[in-house]
């Protein structure tokens, strides 16, 4: 189907870099994925992963698909058509005592792309990622037979599902293990660090005293001034100390229309992250948040992606090894900065141990991410931020790229083979396929 | 409330029935797949209970109930009543779409249509209206359509069997209303649903929820007609002002 004025229809990530394609939706997501290529979520990865290939350019899209087929209040275990979003399970359960077991810094985003993606959140170092609470899954594979999938029933598939980016099958219902929470307002602790060492010691310190820790530095500052940030550690409040209220709704502002480009450049980047870090108090800040605010500062802007004008843009996120030490981390800031990339503050996390997902993004280290306003440079400075992530020994988050060249990815990504070798044997045409990984994989278009 | 509940398993019926069963109404669901109502059963009886509320084996809420097959409308209504325990509410967002040019295309379906929105739908209600009385009254919330509004070119098919059914509901809500039957008839606009997905949405198209809050309001307080979302409503009288030889010349 042609779009208005017979032009091809378009796509896109939440990163606004355009493929052809059109979404398909319906509630009925078992006879949506017949057939199906590939299937979406809420388009919030920010690359070409939910982007269809451009022979067959039709992504189906879950979210209609969004009914809890089960809760059990004793156990905290929830079963769910694959479209429910984050959105709706805060909505519906926090007010209750219960929260996801690991949460992503967006809500808007469905429980199909969480392990799609296998998200990891501000607990990565204690709780790992959402696919290590998944107990079971309902997929649709490539020959079109629909299976009952868990870490006992057919492993191999279902680890390679989590966080095998929807290539493996389509994610129909999820089965996970929701947490009982102690109120749902969080108790956070936030501090300014002067520099880049300082900040990963405190993240370090942090980690066993605190079930969240993130910190946003900012990432245009040189010298001993590099990495300068703020950290926030957090925990859900105890009844005592939080308020008797619920916490409301909160109100949520949109950006209007598409920004021009030009508006954000080096100086007025720097200029906000200059004020952020001056706007936080030198000592140490203690605080009730309402939770929304401390998980999802970003939801309260809706459509913040306009802000990077017509070409979009792309997030870096990579993950440096903790044996390579802070310095990794320094490299990487200085690579960065040399190369004249402007982000605005870029979210700092150190990640604990490896899950079970064949290709899950994170490993124990720092992980860094940023934004990277699309310019005709954006390719050459991924590619050196690739190479430097290669030398250390890291690796890039699926969910986030849309440049990465495949012979880079293969460098990076032992673990491939075993993921090619378990995707050949569910899918043996690779019928089930994205932009991302006709880019990274060599998929047919 | 003790509501059944024809076409809860999609679109404006999923939010409406999930707004019910958030504030602890008890639903009981008639559909035509009864393994896919039972996965809407257990939506709803999860939010009610996470709501506070007693959260029903989705299994005993549910019967088949097909818009197509009028002998399945009777013995659905009963089982409502027996699994609820008696019966005060009936909802109906239940029916077939299709573009005016399918329609003029295939005479096949438009029969169908125009039984499945219009005889069927009216039968559907008649029963319902039966059982309603017999215990007192209560609200039978019926989703029409602002297609039945005036002769409009592009749904003259959907649009006519929508204003016959427009036309039945308000003579039922003025003939029963003294007794304690109160008729809503809801003329949903353009609403983001999966059955008006792929169409161009027009001005003021809305989202199944807003259409959801209003039409929960309107049952309330026994408002016998809703436009939704809000803005239809005016956009309607307007329409409903022009002119024939104005509506001649309109594409809408």
């Amino acid at each position: 189907m042609a779009g208005r004025d017979g032009q091809e229809p378009m796509l896109e990530g939440w990163g606004r870099i355009k493929g052809p394609g059109r979404e398909e939706v319906s509630e009925d997501l078992e006879r949506l994925t017949r057939d199906a290529v590939l299937t979406r979520g809420l388009g919030r990865s920010y690359g070409d992963s939910s982007l269809p290939p451009p022979s067959s350019p039709v992504a189906k899209g879950s979210r209609l698909a969004d009914r809890i087929l089960s809760f059990d209040p004793g156990s905290g275990l929830l079963r769910a058509e694959a479209g429910v979003t984050l959105l709706e399970l805060n909505r519906l359960f926090l007010r209750r005592g219960w929260f996801v077991p690991v949460s992503p810094g967006t809500q808007f985003v469905t429980l199909g792309g969480m392990v799609a993606a296998d998200v990891h959140g501000k607990n990565h170092h204690r709780d790992g990622c959402f696919g290590a609470w998944v107990t079971g899954l309902r997929v649709r594979v490539a020959d079109g037979r629909i299976l009952d999938i868990s870490p006992r029933v057919e492993p191999e598939l279902f680890f390679a599902t989590v966080g095998g980016m929807g290539l493996l099958g389509h994610i129909l219902e999820v089965e996970f293990r929701m947490v009982r929470i102690p109120s749902p307002w969080i108790l956070c602790e936030s501090e300014r660090i002067g520099n880049l060492e300082a900040f990963l010691q405190a993240l370090e310190e942090a980690g066993p005293l605190w079930p969240y820790t993130v910190g946003w530095i900012d990432c245009l500052s040189r010298g001993s001034g590099m990495g300068r940030g703020i950290l926030q550690r957090g925990r859900f409040a105890e009844p005592e100390d939080a308020p008797a209220l619920l916490p409301g709704n909160l109100k949520r502002r949109r950006i209007p229309f598409e920004l021009p480009g030009f508006l954000l450049c080096r100086a007025t980047v720097r200029l906000f992250n200059e004020l952020y870090y001056r706007k936080h108090f030198p000592r140490m800040k203690r605080s009730i948040l309402h939770p929304e605010k401390f998980f999802y500062p970003l939801d309260a802007l809706l459509e913040w992606n306009l802000l990077y004008g017509p070409r979009g843009f792309t997030q870096y996120q990579c993950v440096l090894p903790r044996e390579k030490g802070g310095a990794a981390a320094r490299r990487f800031l200085e690579l960065l900065t040399s190369r004249g990339g402007a982000s605005f503050l870029c979210v700092i996390k150190d990640c604990g141990q490896v899950g079970g997902g064949l290709l899950s993004f994170p490993l124990p280290g720092i992980s860094v991410a940023l934004d990277i306003p699309v310019r005709d440079s954006t390719q050459e400075l991924v590619d050196a931020l690739n190479e430097l992530v290669i030398e250390e020994g890291g690796r890039i988050y699926l969910a986030k790229d849309a440049f990465t060249r495949s012979d880079h990815f293969r460098m990076m990504e032992p673990r491939l083979a075993r993921f090619l070798s378990v995707r050949r044997k569910w899918d043996p045409e690779g019928r089930i396929r994205s932009a991302q990984s006709i880019r990274l994989l060599g998929d047919k278009p | 409330m003790k509501v059944a509940f024809l076409g809860a398993s999609k679109g404006m019926g999923r939010a409406l029935a999930r707004q019910m069963a958030q504030r602890g109404d008890d639903l009981f669901l008639l559909g035509r797949d009864t393994a896919d109502l039972e996965k809407s059963a257990a939506d709803l009886a999860v939010r009610r209970g996470l709501a506070g509320g007693k959260a029903p084996d989705p299994k005993t809420r549910v019967a088949r109930c097909d818009l197509e097959d009028p002998a399945t409308f009777s013995p659905a209504l009963v089982a409502a009543e027996k699994a609820l325990g008696g019966l005060d509410t009936v909802v109906v967002t239940a029916g077939l779409f299709a573009s005016q040019e399918e329609l003029e295309h295939d005479p096949a379906l438009l029969r169908r249509l125009l039984e499945v929105d219009f005889s069927h739908t009216v039968l559907f209600c008649e029963e319902a209206r039966k059982r309603l009385l017999s215990r007192g009254g209560g609200t039978l919330c019926v989703f029409s359509s602002v297609a039945g509004e005036r002769g409009r070119k592009p749904v003259a098919l959907y649009g006519a069997a929508k204003a016959g059914l427009t036309c039945y509901l308000e003579a039922l809500d003025h003939r029963h209303r003294l007794e304690g039957l109160a008729v809503v008839c809801v003329k949903p606009g353009f609403v983001r649903t999966g059955m008006t997905e792929g169409l161009k949405p027009p001005p003021f198209a809305g989202e199944p929820d807003d259409v959801a809050r209003r039409v929960l309001r309107a049952i309330d307080a026994g408002k016998p007609v809703v436009y939704a979302p809000a803005p239809w409503a005016l956009v309607m009288a307007v329409i409903r002002l022009l002119p024939r030889a104005v509506m001649r010349r309109v594409g809408f």
